[in-house]
């Protein structure tokens, strides 16, 4: 029933309560270390991050993903218990240009090489600490490919705020998350066709007329007067 | 007491209800459209160009440089090149714009434009009862219904206007020193020291 | 004029399963929205109803879609800039903010102090006006038609006002810039926002005797829609939302991001999570944005609002990946950018707040009646601009 006026104002304790994690780079290789201590047999690969520094991540294989998590947001000086935002990528495939170290006439020197590099889709996970104000710990889930295997592990069942997450990775990139509790579209309606945030996606021919057409609008009205020309 | 909360509410409705009579703090409708809120400086509608003295022709800022149309977010500008050229304020020959576009139904009025003119040719209007039973050529606007004199820019924005008017001059003086200095010159060449540009 | 567009092809869902307890009868399915007043846009509810009680709710959204990390990643990093305002239009300046912290991250940029100064000043007036625009929503749901709402929005005009003669616009203000802010205040805003800061002072004291001591208010609104503290820092949960369950998290404290480590401010936080809780936190987190107002129009430094540095035009990031949040009035919003060096953004991502609050709009409205649903729908803020994108 009705309780009345509540008292709400508490002053709140957060300077007394920081974190030691804040993503430095030494912090996040001596979390690299542990984890492969604690948790034996899992492969795990430091992603540095060139523009911020203490923003790198933690690549992760989706077999042992859900292992790393429950142990991320369970470890006591830890306590990642927030997932804060779930987002994937698309790396196409690529030719790279790299520096190799090769013998050439018996001497050893560096030569640029083109590499094909094969694309994936990767999922990224931001997780902060709200009991202990730490982060970002920033995992990174990888397909092998981005046609045959796109399978990840699902983390909805360690953080929930995935759920939807997930659902639109899944909607926009076309990753498929195992175990995901209702792995269905989300923003595009059921039966769409392809996944739009991926690079390689052609939008459909849905032109609308505008007046001032240039550069790829220019090419669309194009394409699509031709396509309305061409016999049926 | 149960129900003393809901009074204590209609005291505040009742306070309001008289207050929205008498109290001027109160009193916030306009009767639009007879009574209009008064413009302020900053507010932007859509873009519009400007021209320098009586001919839109003659006096158009735009050099046809097509920075807007490239950085226009939702790509609203459309700009085609003259092939001839004609003298800018400071009687340089310069491109101008044999069409200029704009599309209302698509712009957004994000002020991207004017911030990246570096010929201070295109400024926001203020103007926005644009409603029209045509979409799509009632909404275009071509070069011509753009131009706006310079007048109608020192009015709905004066601190903006009166600044780029400074400077204008202000070039205009150096340019037509350096003028005059190069046409002094040939008659009397002055050996070590040349005319200040 | 406009050729028709080409025809698309939409599946029809199976019909439902002859076991399915809706198809016989027995419970009743309603689609709630998406052209429902009580739903803040075009939102729509799949509820699965027994009698009047809730059995099943399954939100359902991306009507509003445009897929606006898409268009950002084809256009210029200053040209996301306006698109931003369109994603919570009621508040812009904080997205702004946010997109424009991660790109000063990403670019190594520096803010000036005055506009940072201006950052927090325009900030925390977007969350006033959201605040109670929010409240007077949440009270039109419960059926106290107009007053409230109005109220609010008498009082939401005059921050309105000081956007427009400052930035342009009402509400798609543009005003950020990558290490700094577009323009300068104009002559005599600073006290007019001083002026609007005092009277709101007094508005919400009204506000609040209007309405929150209104025994058919806490009827409607204590224990109705309980969040748990541990569910709602599990599902993500941020802003308001997670702080009326008891959840002590406010990113100006945690991360200290722009200048809030040199304001003293409190952050309230509520006992039961109930819908009662999440509309008295944004009421009292409204008193602290005054304090806060009051000392940053008090202090604000004269100077440059815009690093020199900073480009406009031709702004190319070098590579990597930044992440930036921060305390948006509906929770917490974040940005997610890398940069391959290009002109345009490699991927652009947005953590929507109200997006993710709506996570665990199921597990609250299970049990409860549909007239409740809808308050609660209320309580977690949504707007869907930010949550279709």
């Amino acid at each position: 029933m009705v309780s009345g006026i509540r008292n709400f104002v508490r002053e709140s304790l957060f300077s007394s309560e920081q974190s030691h994690y804040n993503g430095a780079v030494e912090q996040l290789e001596a979390l690299k270390t542990r984890l492969l201590r604690e948790l034996p047999g899992t492969r795990i690969a430091l992603v540095s991050n060139a523009a911020v520094p203490s923003q790198g991540s933690l690549a992760v294989p989706p077999s042992d993903a859900r292992a790393v998590a429950r142990w991320l947001r369970d470890t006591p000086d830890l306590r990642l218990d927030f997932c804060s935002n779930v987002t994937g990528v698309d790396w196409p495939d690529r030719d790279e240009k790299v520096m190799v170290r090769r013998t050439v006439d018996g001497i050893e020197k560096e030569v640029t090489e083109v590499q094909h590099r094969p694309g994936y889709l990767e999922v990224v996970y931001h997780l902060y600490s709200v009991a202990l104000g730490g982060g970002p710990v920033i995992l990174r889930q990888r397909t092998s490919n981005r046609t045959t295997d796109v399978e990840v592990a699902s983390l909805t069942p360690v953080w929930r705020s995935c759920e939807f997450q997930e659902r639109e990775v899944y909607d926009l990139f076309g990753v498929r998350f195992s175990d995901h509790p209702d792995l269905r579209r989300i923003l595009l309606w059921e039966g769409f066709r392809d996944h739009p945030m991926r690079r390689d996606y052609v939008p459909p021919d849905d032109y609308e007329y505008e007046p001032t057409p240039h550069d790829e609008v220019l090419e669309r009205a194009q394409r699509h007067r031709a396509s309305q020309e061409a016999p049926r | 007491m149960l129900g003393g909360g809901i009074l204590h509410g209609l005291a505040v409705t009742a306070k309001n209800f008289v207050g929205s009579f008498t109290d001027p703090e109160r009193l916030v409708t306009l009767g639009y459209p007879e009574e209009r809120a008064p413009a302020k400086e900053n507010a932007r509608q859509f873009p519009f160009l400007v021209f320098d003295g009586a001919d839109p022709q003659a006096g158009l800022r735009c050099v046809a440089c097509q920075i807007c149309e490239k950085e226009c977010p939702p790509q609203c500008i459309l700009i085609v090149k003259s092939k001839t050229k004609k003298p800018d304020h400071l009687g340089k020959p310069q491109f101008f714009p044999a069409t200029f576009d704009i599309d209302l139904s698509v712009c957004m009025s994000c002020q991207i434009c004017v911030e990246v003119c570096p010929f201070d040719a295109i400024k926001m209007d203020q103007e926005f009862e644009l409603a029209t039973n045509d979409r799509f050529e009632g909404l275009l606007r071509h070069r011509d219904q753009l131009a706006r004199p310079n007048a109608h820019f020192q009015k709905l924005h004066p601190t903006d206007a009166a600044a780029i008017d400074a400077r204008r001059a202000e070039e205009l003086a150096k340019a037509a020193a350096a003028a005059t200095a190069a046409a002094a010159a040939p008659r009397k060449p002055a050996p070590e020291s040349p005319p200040a540009a | 004029m406009n050729p028709a567009a080409a025809p698309r092809t939409f599946e029809v869902r199976p019909s439902p399963d002859a076991a399915d307890p809706v198809h016989d009868g027995s419970l009743l399915e309603v689609s709630l929205g998406p052209q429902h007043p009580s739903t803040h846009g075009v939102f729509r509810m799949d509820v699965v109803l027994d009698g009047e009680t809730v059995v099943k709710l399954k939100p359902v959204f991306g009507y509003l879609h445009r897929n606006h990390e898409k268009i950002a990643e084809n256009t210029s990093y200053l040209g996301s800039m306006p698109y931003t305002d369109r994603l919570d239009y009621f508040c812009s300046l904080t997205s702004n903010w946010a997109y424009a912290l991660t790109v000063e991250r990403l670019a190594g940029l520096q803010v000036p102090e005055r506009a940072e100064y201006l950052r927090v000043i325009t900030a925390e007036l977007t969350r006033l006006q959201n605040h109670a625009a929010v409240c007077g929503f949440l009270l039109q749901d419960m059926g106290a038609l107009g007053t409230p709402l109005m109220y609010a929005f008498r009082e939401r005009e005059r921050i309105l006002d000081l956007f427009e003669s400052l930035t342009g616009a009402r509400m798609m203000c543009n005003y950020m810039r990558f290490g700094g802010c577009r323009c300068d205040t104009p002559p005599g805003w600073l006290e007019q926002a001083r002026s609007v800061v005092t009277g709101f002072g007094a508005f919400l004291d009204e506000f609040e005797a209007l309405l929150s001591s209104n025994e058919i208010l806490l009827g409607r609104t204590q224990g109705i829609g309980i969040l748990p503290r541990e569910l709602a820092i599990n599902a993500g949960i941020s802003g308001p939302m997670a702080r009326a369950s008891g959840v002590a998290y406010d990113i100006r404290k945690v991360d200290r991001y722009g200048i809030y480590d040199q304001f003293e401010f409190r952050v309230p936080l509520g006992d039961h999570g109930d819908v009662f809780d999440r509309y008295m936190i944004r009421a009292l987190e409204m008193r602290e944005s005054l304090r806060i107002l009051g000392a940053a129009l008090q202090r604000i430094p004269a100077g440059p609002v815009i690093d020199p540095k900073a480009k406009l035009r031709g702004f190319r990031p070098k590579p990597g990946e930044s992440y930036g949040r921060i305390e948006s009035p509906k929770g917490e919003l974040g940005f997610y950018l890398i940069s391959d060096g290009g002109p345009n953004p490699w991927r652009y991502r947005i953590r929507p707040p109200s997006f993710i609050n709506l996570t665990i709009l199921e597990d609250l409205c299970l049990g409860r009646s549909v007239a409740d649903a809808v308050v609660i729908l209320g309580s977690v803020d949504i707007v869907l601009g930010e949550v279709d994108r």
